[in-house]
C-alpha cells in the first residue's frame, strides 16, 4: 500500500463507508493533504460508493475545498460587512501587490496562499485578517504585509 | 460519574455551587473572538505562569478563569476581577504583574487600565456593571457569557444549568413544554422570526419516525457573531435547549451544524457534548428518566446557502446543499425525509430559561408581538463594538448611542444595516423606530440573525448595495434562473453606477428586475437578495442620482469618482510612500509630497497612514 493510500485509509476508517460521509471525508482529506489530490479523490469515490463526478461537484460547490495545492502560509482577509466598510479591500490590495498573487491564488514557491473569507466572527475588531489560524484585529494597511510574512 | 436521578443532580449542583462560590476572587480573562484577536490567550498564560511562581494567600492558578466573549470587544483584551467587577480594558501582557501586585495584593485600582467615558473624558468606571454599555442590556441568551468557563460543565451547573432539563423531564409532559414555549411568544432568532412553539407542535404531530432536532450554527451573515460567541462561550445552554426540544417532540437524534470558519466552536461544543454524556445528561437514559437523545456535530464546508433549512438538511446528509421548493415543509420531511425541527443557536439557548422561569415571565419582556430579548453584534463605525442583548422594542437610537456610545470620531450617523444580506439599511429618519421583527420588516429592513452595522458619512450606500450583491452572486447556488442571472445583472448595473457610467434608465431597470427576483426565486437567498438594493434606493435615492447625473460619490468612497491629493499640511514624514501599492507618491523627507494622478489607483492606503490630515479626497 502506498503512503498516500494509507493516509486515506485512516481517514476512511473514522467514518462509515457510505455516501452520507462524503463531506466529512472530503474535509478530512483536505486537512490531511492541505488540498484535494485527484488520485486520492478517485480512491475515495470507490470506497464510499459515490460517482467521481459527484465528488467533483461537491468539491467545487463548497468553498472550503481546493483542488490545487495551497501554500504553507494561508492568509485570509475577511471581507464581511464590518471589515468591508473598515477598509478590507485595502489590505487585500497591499497583499496582492506585495506577494504578487491575486486572491485565491498560491505563490509559485508554494509559500503563500491568499484567500478572501466572508466574516470570521470577530467583526468588533474589523478589519480582521488571519494568518494560518491566528486572528489579527484592527489591522492597518501598513501592518498587513508584515503580519503575513511573519507567518 | 453518571448522575442517575434528579435528586442526585440537585446534590451535585449544590456541590458545584459551593465550589463556584468558594472561589471568591476571580481573575476573568476574556477568550472571545475579539479579545483573542488582540492576544488575550497570552495574557491568560502570563497570569498562570506568574501565579505558579508566586504564593499569594487565597489566590492560586485556579483563580484565573477563562470565559467566552464578555461583550465589550472594542475594549479588548479584557480582564475582570470579581467579586468587585473591576474592569480592565486593553490589557497587555506587561500589565499582568501590575494587576497581581497592586490590585490583587493591595486592593489598589490601576487607573490607567480602567474604562474612560469618551463623552465625559474624566469619568472612569470601576465596576463594569455601571458602564452604560452594560447598564442598558438585559441578558437572557447571553446570560452566562463572560461568567463561566465553557470547558467546565460544573460552572454551567453551578449557574443553574440543566435545572430546566430536570424540570422538563420530570414535571412536564411534552405537550406542556410545547404549550409553554408557544405561550412565551418566542420567535426563532435565526432570521424569519417564525413561532418556535408552533414549529415544535407541528413536528410533534407528524406521524412518522424517527424525528430529528437540529441546531443551525451556520451563522453565514457577514457581520454577525452572536451564535459563534454562544457556541464557544456557553455550549451547554444550546445542548440543554436541544434536549428539552427533543423530549417535547419525541426525537432521539440530532445534529449541530457549525460553519467551517468556526473551528473553536466545534472543539468547545464537542467537549461539552462529551462532558454532558459522561454525566448522563445526554445519550442513553438521561438522568435515569428513560428518555434518550444524542447529538452529533456536522461541520459546514463554506457555503452560505447551507444556512437555509432545506439546504442545511441536505448538507447534513452528505449531499450538495442546494435548497428545494418548500411545498412540503421540513418539519414534515426534513433530514433523510423525516420530520425535523431546525432552530437557531440563540433560540435553543433561550429555551432553558423559558422552561425555568415560565412563559409569563418571558412574554412580559419585549413587545407584544416580539417577546423577550435579542442579541446583536454591534459593529461598523460605532464606538462600542461588541456583543449585546437588549429587550425587543428598544429604539435603534438607544442601541447606537446609549449602548454603542455613538459614532466613531464624532462623525455624522448615516445609516444602520440590519439583517445581513437579506436585510436593509435604515436612515437617520428611522432611528427612533423600536427594534422588533415586524417594525423592521415594515421599514424595509429585517431583524435577520442580528448583525447590526453602523455607517457614517464616509460610507457610500450605492457601494454598500454593490457589496451585498457581489456577496450574494458568489453565494447563490445557481439552481434557479431569477436568482442566478437576476442578481448577476443587478450587480453589473450597480457596479456601473459606482463607476459613474450609468443612466437613470439603469436604475429603473434595477427596480423592475428586483421585483422579478423576489417573486421568482426558489429560496430565501434570492427572494430577499434585492433587499439591500431596494432599501438603499428607497432611502438614499439622492445618492444614487448623484453618482448617475453628477458622477459624484457623496460618501467619497467610489474609486472611479474621486481623486486623492496632498495638501500643505504635509510635513514630509514619508509614511505614505511605503504603503502606496502603485508607487504614485513622490517627495523628499520633510518636504511636501505629491501624487502622480496617472499612477494613483485611488486605493486610499495613503489616507489611512497619514497622521497629519494631509490627504484630500475630492
Ligand atoms: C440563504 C439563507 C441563509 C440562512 N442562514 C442561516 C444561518 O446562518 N443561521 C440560522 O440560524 N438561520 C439561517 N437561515 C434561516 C434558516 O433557514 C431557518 O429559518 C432558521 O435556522 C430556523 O431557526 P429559528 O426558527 O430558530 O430562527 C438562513 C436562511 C436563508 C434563506
Ligand atoms: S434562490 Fe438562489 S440560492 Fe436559492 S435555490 Fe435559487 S439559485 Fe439557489
Ligand atoms: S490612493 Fe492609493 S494609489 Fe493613490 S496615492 Fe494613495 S496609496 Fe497611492
Ligand atoms: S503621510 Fe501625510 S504627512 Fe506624511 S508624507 Fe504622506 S502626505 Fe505627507
Ligand atoms: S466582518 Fe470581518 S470578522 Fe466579521
Ligand atoms: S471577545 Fe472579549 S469582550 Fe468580546
Amino acid at each position: 500500500m502506498s503512503k498516500r493510500t494509507a493516509r486515506l485509509e485512516t481517514i476512511l476508517d473514522r467514518n462509515p463507508r457510505d455516501p452520507s460521509s462524503l463531506i466529512t471525508v472530503l474535509q478530512d482529506i483536505q486537512k490531511e493533504f492541505r488540498y484535494l489530490p485527484v488520485e486520492v479523490l478517485s480512491d475515495a469515490a470507490q470506497a464510499l460508493n459515490v460517482p467521481l463526478s459527484k465528488i467533483f461537484s461537491a468539491s467545487t460547490f463548497y468553498k472550503a475545498f481546493s483542488l490545487t495545492p495551497r501554500g504553507e502560509t494561508i492568509i485570509r482577509i475577511c471581507k464581511g460587512t464590518a471589515c468591508h466598510i473598515k477598509g478590507a479591500d485595502l489590505l487585500l490590495e497591499q497583499l496582492e501587490s506585495a506577494l504578487n498573487i491575486r486572491a485565491g491564488e498560491t505563490s509559485s514557491d508554494l509559500k503563500f496562499t491568499v484567500e478572501v473569507v466572508n466574516c470570521v466572527g470577530a467583526c468588533a475588531m474589523a478589519p480582521v485578517m488571519m494568518v494560518n489560524n491566528k486572528y489579527h484585529g484592527h489591522v492597518r494597511v501598513d501592518r498587513a504585509v508584515r503580519l503575513a510574512k511573519k507567518g | 460519574m453518571r448522575i442517575g436521578t434528579i435528586d442526585k443532580l440537585d446534590k451535585f449542583r449544590a456541590k458545584c455551587e459551593r465550589q463556584f462560590k468558594a472561589q471568591k476572587k476571580k481573575i476573568i480573562v476574556c477568550l472571545g473572538p475579539g479579545c483573542l484577536a488582540s492576544g488575550s490567550d497570552k495574557i491568560l498564560d502570563e497570569f498562570k505562569s506568574v501565579l505558579k511562581k508566586k504564593k499569594i494567600k487565597g489566590i492560586t492558578v485556579e483563580t484565573v478563569k477563562k470565559t467566552g466573549c464578555h461583550g465589550f470587544c472594542a475594549c479588548g483584551p479584557l480582564v475582570v476581577i470579581e467579586p468587585e467587577g473591576i474592569f480592565y480594558a486593553k490589557v497587555k501582557k506587561i500589565h499582568v504583574k501590575d494587576i497581581i501586585e497592586k490590585t490583587l495584593l493591595k486592593g489598589e485600582i490601576i487607573e490607567k487600565l480602567l474604562y474612560t467615558d469618551p463623552h465625559k473624558k474624566s469619568k472612569k468606571y470601576t465596576d463594569y456593571r455601571s458602564i452604560p454599555f452594560y447598564k442598558y442590556q438585559t441578558r437572557i441568551s447571553l446570560r452566562n457569557l463572560g461568567l463561566i468557563d465553557p470547558d467546565e460543565i460544573t460552572d454551567y451547573i453551578a449557574a443553574g444549568g440543566y435545572a430546566a432539563l430536570a424540570k422538563a423531564l420530570t414535571k412536564m409532559k411534552p405537550q406542556k413544554i410545547i404549550n409553554e414555549v408557544s405561550k412565551s411568544g418566542l420567535r426563532g432568532r435565526g432570521g424569519g422570526g417564525f413561532s418556535t412553539g408552533r414549529k415544535w407542535a407541528t413536528c410533534a404531530k407528524v406521524d412518522d419516525e424517527p424525528r430529528f432536532v437540529i441546531c443551525n450554527g451556520d451563522e453565514g451573515d457577514p457581520g454577525a457573531f452572536m451564535d459563534r460567541c454562544i457556541m464557544e462561550g456557553d455550549p451547554h445552554s444550546i445542548l440543554e435547549g436541544m434536549i428539552i426540544c427533543a423530549f417535547a417532540v419525541g426525537s432521539h437524534d440530532g445534529y449541530i451544524y457549525v460553519r467551517e470558519e468556526y473551528p473553536l466552536a466545534v472543539v468547545n461544543l464537542q467537549r461539552a457534548i462529551e462532558a454532558a454524556r459522561e454525566l448522563g445528561l445526554l445519550g442513553e437514559n438521561i438522568l435515569g428518566t428513560g428518555f434518550s437523545y444524542d447529538i452529533k456535530i456536522i461541520r459546514g464546508a463554506g457555503a452560505f446557502v447551507c444556512g437555509e433549512s432545506s439546504a442545511l438538511m441536505k448538507s447534513v446528509a452528505g449531499e450538495i446543499g442546494e435548497p428545494r421548493a418548500k411545498y412540503i415543509r421540513s418539519v414534515v420531511k426534513g433530514v433523510y425525509d423525516k420530520p425535523t425541527v431546525l432552530n437557531n443557536v440563540e433560540t435553543f439557548a433561550t429555551v432553558p430559561v423559558i422552561i425555568e422561569k415560565g412563559s409569563k415571565w418571558f412574554a412580559s419582556i419585549g413587545t407584544e408581538k416580539s417577546a423577550g430579548t435579542k442579541a446583536f453584534s454591534l459593529a461598523g463605525k460605532v464606538r462600542n463594538t461588541g456583543l449585546i442583548e437588549v429587550p425587543m422594542g428598544m429604539t435603534l437610537r438607544d442601541i447606537i448611542y446609549k449602548i454603542g456610545g455613538g459614532i466613531e470620531e464624532d462623525r455624522q450617523f448615516k445609516a444602520v444595516q440590519t439583517g445581513g444580506p437579506s436585510g436593509g439599511c435604515l436612515p437617520e429618519g428611522k432611528i427612533d423606530l423600536p427594534v422588533d421583527f415586524d417594525t423592521l420588516t415594515k421599514a424595509g429592513s429585517m431583524m435577520g440573525s442580528g448583525g447590526m452595522i453602523v455607517m457614517d458619512e464616509r460610507t457610500c450606500m450605492v457601494e454598500l448595495a454593490r457589496y451585498f450583491l457581489d456577496f450574494l452572486v458568489s453565494e447563490s447556488c445557481g439552481k434557479c434562473v431569477p436568482c442566478r442571472e437576476g442578481l448577476h445583472q443587478l450587480l453589473i448595473l450597480c457596479t456601473k453606477i459606482t463607476r459613474g457610467k450609468a443612466s437613470e434608465n439603469d436604475l429603473d431597470l434595477m427596480e423592475k428586475l428586483s421585483k422579478v427576483i423576489q417573486v421568482g426565486s426558489l429560496c430565501g437567498l434570492g427572494q430577499s437578495g434585492p433587499n439591500p438594493f431596494m432599501s438603499t434606493v428607497q432611502y438614499f435615492r439622492d445618492e444614487y442620482l448623484s453618482h448617475i447625473t453628477d458622477c459624484k460619490c457623496p460618501g467619497r468612497s467610489c474609486r472611479a469618482l474621486i481623486t486623492y491629493t496632498i495638501n500643505d499640511k504635509c510635513n514630509g514624514c514619508v509614511a505614505c510612500i511605503s504603503v502606496c501599492p502603485e508607487k504614485a507618491i513622490t517627495g523628499e523627507k520633510k518636504k511636501l509630497h505629491v501624487i502622480d494622478q496617472d499612477k494613483c489607483s485611488q486605493c486610499g492606503s495613503c489616507e489611512v497612514v497619514c497622521k497629519y490630515d494631509a490627504i484630500d479626497i475630492t
